[in-house]
């Protein structure tokens, strides 16, 4: 299905990565959005509120961010797209909500645009360091998705991803920005409706009686029950089944939270998606994601210049992690190098799929600033001796 | 002490069909809560009010948190929907938005209501939330073994307060009404017939409509305060309410077994959230808006 005209603002624009943002998420047809104020995330907000009363959304500025998450949880029950945004210090107190919406199998699209941390941190300055809270930071054991968009263009059509995993796959899905890219402001080229593919929501076929909120085969999606329309189904946190009872056994548990994990390990390569440059005769890849692939590669022209055979994967997904390209590099590369900005998150990933096979070396970074490019050159240089 | 009923019912009335049988999941029952909890009543309450509006029950939704009220929603044969701790009323809010045409009820814990879920009370009530919330308060949590909650009259023992409560309870007909709801109303769960007309009225009130329920937990809050059997708290309360319509909500504080102040409090008209969001709207963009919700604006 392609999106309605009416919530695409197509021409080319000069905007930043938030605004892009909020504009992918109307153009995804988003139509709640419930929010609190946190730098340097609020633009996102601030445009979805002057944008959606006359395209027929609804925002609300809630108490707080256990309150914004809820709520579009509920509001996703009642038939909208819906979205919420923050930084580190909300997206903590998102946790607990987001397991709600992993495990009640809820779409909707969760935007960090990260800041340096821990606590309060850097509010205005970037960081990368919610990485491994994004994969594990609600309790249980579970899989996500998140995306990491380097430009406001690319803000613009992860959000429109991200709305159309999350409701492919039935979960929250989580748009991974940072400071610099939410607020670097470049030009946006937001195309014609007709241009823009969106999943809509599946609803079961069966009829009100018949039809069950959980009824899932495997890895297979189950499709979502309408809401008012005389299913009168239960939606619970707790452990449940097919009908969504509540289930307290361990054989209950291994039926859902297997299913949870399967749904996305068993589609893991549609979901991934990477770009490669000059990967093909490397013998050092640099990976790296979000703002850190844009600085990256200022040290590989130079490597490259110098006659290092240096290459780059710049991740997109960041979640599911991208186990087989990295097991597939390390067999042939000398080394591989992951550029972000932490001290070491995604890293450990790398490190784990290489399996020994080649080199790992980590170009971290405290936060607050962006990478210097002869930080990482000097790292690139080593690795390929 | 009153005396404890043994025999077990007969064939014929285990054969009976249950009278609310369609607004229940009978696939689900029996269900979790002791004997003598005060949640049978209160959730009859509930149900009798569904019967007697003639509520379409496909245009209605049940969301509780957590607790031993938290598990109504999963009982009542509606669209349901079983919250974390504390947020049934942001949920509800959002599903509200989202369905404007539905009649969506908070039915949950004094604990998840007012302690983990008190910040969402507040602003739900001062948005004016088109929601009916009926909150039963047994002056403990029970569902996590029985400690103190913010409604444990002070000196009433607890799991966590062996040696009685230090602190001052909520007064939470005066939270909802100072917060901005539409609607307040408290009773025990034996006042069925006053309850039931109550959840009524809160259902058919446009906008944060609030029914405090004080209902016995005999596993727990009777057991560790040495109050007797269930029944004899149920009675108690019954006995000591006092039902004074109109009451000052600075005079509704409980204290330990004592006089319990009934009624309905609060009964006022005002704008909605929703009406409010079209009202903006309306002034900024003029009769191009069209107002979100339609004619559903409103229950």
């Amino acid at each position: 299905m392609q999106a309605d005209p009416k919530n695409v603002l197509t021409g080319s624009h000069y905007l930043d990565g938030n605004h892009a943002c909020a504009e992918g998420a109307l153009a995804a047809g988003c139509k709640f959005f419930a929010g609190y104020p946190l730098t340097p995330s609020t633009e996102i907000a601030e445009r979805v509120a002057r944008r959606f009363p006359m395209l027929g959304g609804i925002f609300v500025q809630m108490e707080d961010e256990l309150a914004s998450i809820t709520a579009i949880l509920g509001a996703s029950w009642g038939g909208k797209k819906t979205m919420t945004c923050t930084s580190g210090p909300g997206f903590s107190l998102m946790m607990e909500n987001f397991g709600l919406g992993i495990m009640t199998e809820t779409p909707f699209v969760l935007v960090n645009v990260q800041r340096g941390g821990p606590s309060t941190g850097l509010p205005t300055l970037p960081g990368q360091a919610d990485i491994m809270q994004a994969r594990w930071g609600s309790h249980g054991d579970y899989e996500v998705i998140a995306l990491a968009p380097d430009s406001p263009q690319e803000c613009f059509e992860f959000t429109i991803d991200a709305f159309n995993l999350s409701e492919k796959y039935r979960m929250p899905v989580l748009l991974m920005t940072d400071e610099c890219v939410g607020h670097m402001t470049e030009r946006v080229v937001i195309p014609e409706a007709d241009q823009i593919e969106l999943v809509e929501r599946r609803y079961t076929k069966k009829k009100p009686g018949e039809g069950w909120p959980f009824e899932h085969n495997g890895s297979d999606i189950p499709p979502m029950l309408p809401i008012g329309e005389g299913y009168r189904f239960h939606v619970t946190g707790l452990t449940h089944d097919y009908r969504g009872y509540p289930v307290i056994d361990a054989e209950a548990q291994k039926w859902k939270v297997e299913h949870l994990m399967d749904k996305v390990r068993k589609h893991a390569d549609e979901i991934i998606r990477y770009e490669q440059e000059g990967v093909e005769d490397a013998e050092v890849v640099v990976m790296a994601y979000g703002i850190s692939s844009r600085v990256v590669r200022r040290a590989i022209d130079q490597a490259r210049a110098e006659g290092i055979k240096v290459g780059l994967v710049k991740l997109i997904t960041i979640w599911p992690f991208a186990e087989k390209l990295v097991a597939e590099l390390s067999a042939k590369v000398k080394s591989l190098v992951m550029v972000e900005l932490n001290m070491g998150q995604l890293y450990y990933e790398m490190e784990r799929c290489a399996r020994g096979r080649c080199k790992t070396t980590l170009v971290g970074h405290t936060g607050g600033a962006v990478h210097k490019p002869e930080v990482i050159y000097a790292a690139i240089k080593e690795a390929a001796q | 002490m009153s005396p404890i009923i043994a025999e077990p019912p007969s064939k014929d009335v285990r054969d009976q069909k249950h009278p609310m049988e369609k607004l229940l999941r009978m696939d689900r029952i029996p269900h979790i809560w002791c004997p003598t909890c005060g949640l049978g009543t209160t959730v009859t309450a509930l149900a009798m009010a569904f019967e007697e509006l003639e509520l379409d029950l496909d245009k209605v939704a049940v969301v509780s948190g957590i607790g031993c009220t938290g598990r109504v929603a999963g009982y009542m044969k509606v669209d349901s929907f079983h919250a974390t701790h504390g947020r049934a009323m942001p949920y509800a809010f959002g599903l509200a938005l989202a369905r404007p045409d539905m009649k969506v009820i908070v039915f949950s814990g004094d604990g998840d209501l007012a302690s983990i879920g008190g910040n969402h009370f507040i602003h739900a009530a001062r948005r004016n939330a088109n929601l009916t919330v009926v909150c039963v308060n047994n002056f403990i949590y029970a569902m996590t073994g029985g400690q103190s909650a913010p409604t444990t009259p002070t000196t009433a023992k607890s799991s966590t307060s062996p040696y009685g409560t230090c602190e001052h309870p909520c007064n939470l007909p005066l939270l909802a009404g100072s917060s901005g709801a539409t609607y307040v109303a408290r009773w025990t769960c034996l006042h069925v017939r006053r309850l039931t007309k109550a959840i009524k009225e809160a259902i058919n009130k446009k906008g944060f409509s609030f029914v405090e329920v004080i209902a016995p937990c005999a596993t727990l809050y009777a057991r560790l305060n040495k109050l007797g059997s269930g029944l004899d708290l149920m009675r108690f309360y019954h006995e000591n309410s006092v039902i004074k319509h109109g009451a000052d909500l600075n005079e509704l504080d409980i204290d330990y077994q004592s006089k319990i102040i009934v009624g309905k409090f609060v009964d006022i008209e005002k704008p909605t959230f929703l009406d409010l969001y079209n009202q903006a709207n309306k002034r900024a963009f003029g009769d191009k808006y069209q107002p979100y919700g339609g004619d559903n604006g409103v229950k």
